[in-house]
């Protein structure tokens, strides 16, 4: 008997995170789960790979700092080998030709190199950030309200959200409103006066998306940064020893613990529709493989319009597919290293820390402007990790990896990545010299992954590691498009289980839990 | 229209028929306040005006920054008041011309000679002018909102000889962060001629005369705080129940008989005359007035 023959209850399109989550809390309600990966390994965009000889990097999302704590405990990736401690804990580090401003444990517990009176400030916003952070964190786990015949586990949610808006008591309820959709400019305006502090915050907001600090609702992107949690803590971040492959080395032995078939190299060409309904795929090498639930947690334009077709859906929904924006802006640089590099100023506990280039609003401001008319940032912001300092494993003996997200970089650049690459190589390479000065010399070899690279080799269109820009107007019941913003689509047994489903991106594994949980609540 | 926004002296009219009494040249320095109540006004002469009630068409930075004393305050409102954003993003330069300006690219003779006019034509180009403002600079390539006023109400100007109108965009409250100068003013103002010279060959010949505003000359000339045309942004968090700040949407104030009627208060900015019969409503049920001599205003949102 060929698996052709087999009825599976439910296949997973991609093995990336969110895919292995939703495979594995499938199976693990008896379902019997294929999961299909288009690559030779899982994990997608969390991946530890070699990109130099003797050096391995986190090679997109190098930061754990909201892996879902019902996805820890639902598939026990403890158990599964996954352990933070609070002595993990990297601090952000906020760099500057002024000296740099740390902040300490869970996102600034602590805060040292400021000013008494900032370090006040900071204690406050912090608190009230958190606070208000506090509020939505709830739907990262539920399924975005609907906006009509809501059933009672959704008012109930709702109800508890208002609950949770009145305990902030009537002023703080008053500014939770009044600055929800603000941009993060103003607020750190109102209330900091250290611009390395703001500029870090600017950073932090706009990180992953197009957005300037000053653009319209640019804070929504610190609170979801901030709904975030690791090991209990708000805000928290490490970096996992092994790099991001061992979150999903964690995450895979959970899915083999509850027997699911994992094919690598087994790229889907076509979701099988009839009479409306999803009943299967057929893969690049022809296979058809029949179930009775297709749940794709790849990019949910791909899905519709590559594997799907849209002359199986309706041409509404076709056309809001087609009209979600997910163009990258975000690169990513690793750099093999001689010897460690040291920072300017800093000590070497902050050097095994996260190491934000982004000295001021403004500068964000500045060097997002370019972006918007597909040209790059002249002095780009960046956040830098050296993770063979934590875990010397990743490098050979004595040499150091860098791992560095750069923004901004725009998918499309007009004058097209083949120059654009070494030119924009040159500029970040100019802004790291001038905050390690003597860096430059030490490089061994170097990778640079531009949006257009990410979205060859990870399969992820437009570079975009949400599978979707992360703004109010892609949220919630807008995510991935309004309508069909319940893992849901127009298709029965279809079902959206990736990033850029709601939450949205960033390793969290929420978009494939909540999509699984969906699926065995509806018992499809 | 003819005549232009004259026609809010017809409202002034009915004031008067109504047995209201209009006083001009007559500056607010401060509200008079006894025991938390507003009991009138001091003018800048000193005299004092009072009165029942107390309501300020002054923009809300103005209103409580300035003409009411901070100790008469909540600090929590005090601290709204301060983070009320009200940066001025626009200017005026109002041109006599000797002739009506050709346009080539438009045929002879065409109504666009008296439309709305402007030579934005990519939203790149008005975003590259906001790239400026933001760097606290008038815009080198703004975008106009232009007019020729004259060519519907010949009136405005000696005969054969018209008026433009150039709203523009963008112009910020500070210019590097220092005040504006008066060679600031004159850049500014050649930003807004050489963009329309580009399109209409010969027009800094026709000139005769020239009124610029910056948001400085707005905010000395009309006492609109930072220049802001609309008394405050019209962003999210300045909208609805959060406008002018949370907690006093609804054109009172922490201080007993003193009001807000401006377009710093809902629904904001614009010669609509909204805010401030939303504030009379307001008032009348205060004082227990029936309201139903006024006219029915259609909703605004």
């Amino acid at each position: 008997m060929t698996s052709s023959d087999l009825n599976w209850d439910a296949i997973v399109i991609g093995g990336g995170h969110n895919g292995l989550v939703a495979a594995a809390t499938l199976a693990r309600s008896g379902r019997a789960v294929l999961l299909l990966e288009a690559g030779n390994e899982v994990g997608g965009a969390a991946r530890t790979e070699e990109f130099a000889p003797g050096f391995r990097v986190s090679t997109v999302a190098h930061l754990l700092n909201r892996l879902h704590p019902d996805v820890v405990k639902t598939l026990e990736l403890e158990r599964h080998g996954l352990t933070v401690e609070h002595g993990d804990f990297m601090p952000s580090v906020a760099l500057s030709k002024d000296g740099p401003l740390t902040l300490h444990g869970a996102y600034g517990e602590v805060l040292t190199g400021a000013s008494p009176s900032e370090q006040s400030a900071w204690k406050d916003l912090r608190a009230q950030l958190l606070r208000y952070a506090g509020v939505l964190k709830p739907f990262l786990s539920r399924r975005p309200p609907g906006l009509g015949g809501m059933s009672l586990a959704e008012m109930t949610g709702l109800g508890q959200t208002a609950l949770a808006l009145k305990r902030l008591g009537k002023e703080d309820m008053r500014d939770f409103l009044r600055v929800l959709l603000m941009n993060v400019y103003d607020l750190l305006d109102e209330q900091l006066s250290d611009d390395r502090l703001k500029g870090l915050l600017a950073f932090d907001a706009t990180l992953g998306s197009h957005l300037g600090p000053r653009s319209p609702t640019s804070l929504l992107g610190l609170y979801y940064r901030l709904s975030g949690e690791i090991g209990g803590l708000a805000g928290a971040q490490v970096q996992p020893k092994g790099g991001m492959g061992a979150v999903v080395a964690a995450i895979r032995a959970a899915a083999d613990k509850a027997s699911v078939s994992v094919r690598p190299a087994s790229p889907v060409a076509k979701v099988i529709v009839e009479k409306g309904r999803a009943v299967g795929v057929v893969t690049q090498g022809g296979e058809t493989l029949r179930a009775k639930a297709v749940i794709s947690a790849i990019n949910p334009a791909t899905t519709i319009l590559e594997l799907v077709g849209s002359r199986e859906v309706d041409t509404g929904f076709v056309r809001k597919v087609k009209n979600i924006r997910m163009k990258g802006d975000a690169a990513k640089l690793h750099l093999a290293l001689d010897r460690p590099p040291q920072f300017t100023g800093v000590d070497a506990a902050d050097h095994k820390g996260r190491l934000v280039a982004a000295p001021s609003p403004d500068h964000v401001e500045r060097a997002f402007n370019p972006s918007k008319y597909g040209e790059f940032s002249p002095e780009p912001v960046m956040e830098i990790t050296l993770p063979s300092l934590a875990d010397p494993s990743l490098a050979p003996s004595g040499a150091c990896v860098l791992s560095a997200v750069v923004q901004y970089a725009p998918y499309a650049l007009r004058e097209g990545w083949a120059t654009g690459k070494p030119r924009f190589l040159k500029a970040i390479m100019a802004q790291l010299e001038t905050y390690a000065p003597g860096i430059g010399a030490t490089v061994r070899h170097f990778e640079l992954l531009t949006p257009a690279d990410i979205e060859a080799r990870y399969r992820m269109p437009g570079g975009h590691w949400h599978h979707g820009e992360l703004q109010a107007d892609q949220m919630l019941m807008s995510r991935p498009v309004s309508g069909w913003s319940g893992y849901d689509t127009p298709l029965e047994g279809l079902f959206l289980a990736g990033a850029g489903s709601h939450p949205g991106g960033g390793i969290s594994g929420a978009p494939g839990f909540n999509a699984a949980r969906h699926i065995i609540a509806m018992r499809a | 229209m003819r005549a232009g926004h004259g026609r809010r002296h017809q409202g002034a009219g009915r004031l008067k028929a109504s047995g209201g009494t209009i006083r001009t040249g007559a500056e607010v320095d401060q509200v008079l306040i006894r025991n938390g109540k507003a009991k009138g006004v001091v003018l800048a002469g000193g005299e004092e005006i009072y009165g029942k009630l107390v309501i300020s068409n002054a923009d809300v930075k103005r209103t409580f920054l300035k003409l009411v004393e901070e100790k008469e305050l909540p600090d929590i409102f005090l601290r709204r008041v301060r983070n009320f954003k009200i940066r001025g993003s626009s200017g005026k330069v109002n041109i006599a011309l000797d002739s009506l300006p050709e346009f080539p690219a438009l045929p002879k003779d065409s109504p666009a000679y008296r439309a709305d006019m402007h030579f934005t034509d990519s939203i790149e180009r008005m975003e590259r002018a906001y790239d400026d403002r933001k760097a606290g600079r008038w815009s080198a390539d703004p975008f106009l909102d232009m007019m020729i006023p004259t060519t519907l109400d010949p009136t405005m100007a000696p005969p054969g000889k018209h008026f433009m109108s150039c709203f523009v965009q963008y112009a910020p409250p500070k210019i590097d962060g220092r005040d504006w100068t008066d060679a600031d003013r004159d850049g500014f103002a050649e930003s807004v001629i050489a963009q329309v010279a580009q399109y209409s060959p010969g027009f800094r010949d026709r000139i005769v005369h020239m009124e610029v505003r910056t948001p400085r000359e707005i905010e000395a000339e009309v006492g609109l705080t930072e220049g802001n045309i609309f008394q405050g942004e019209l962003t999210f968090d300045q909208l609805l129940f959060n406008r002018p700040v949370p907690g006093y949407a609804q054109y009172r104030s922490p201080v007993g008989g003193l009001y807000m009627c401006g377009s710093s208060t809902h629904p904001g900015g614009g010669v609509m005359g909204a805010p401030g019969r939303n504030a009379a409503a307001e008032i009348l049920r205060d004082l227990a007035k029936p309201t139903l001599h006024m006219s029915p205003a259609h909703d605004v949102i």
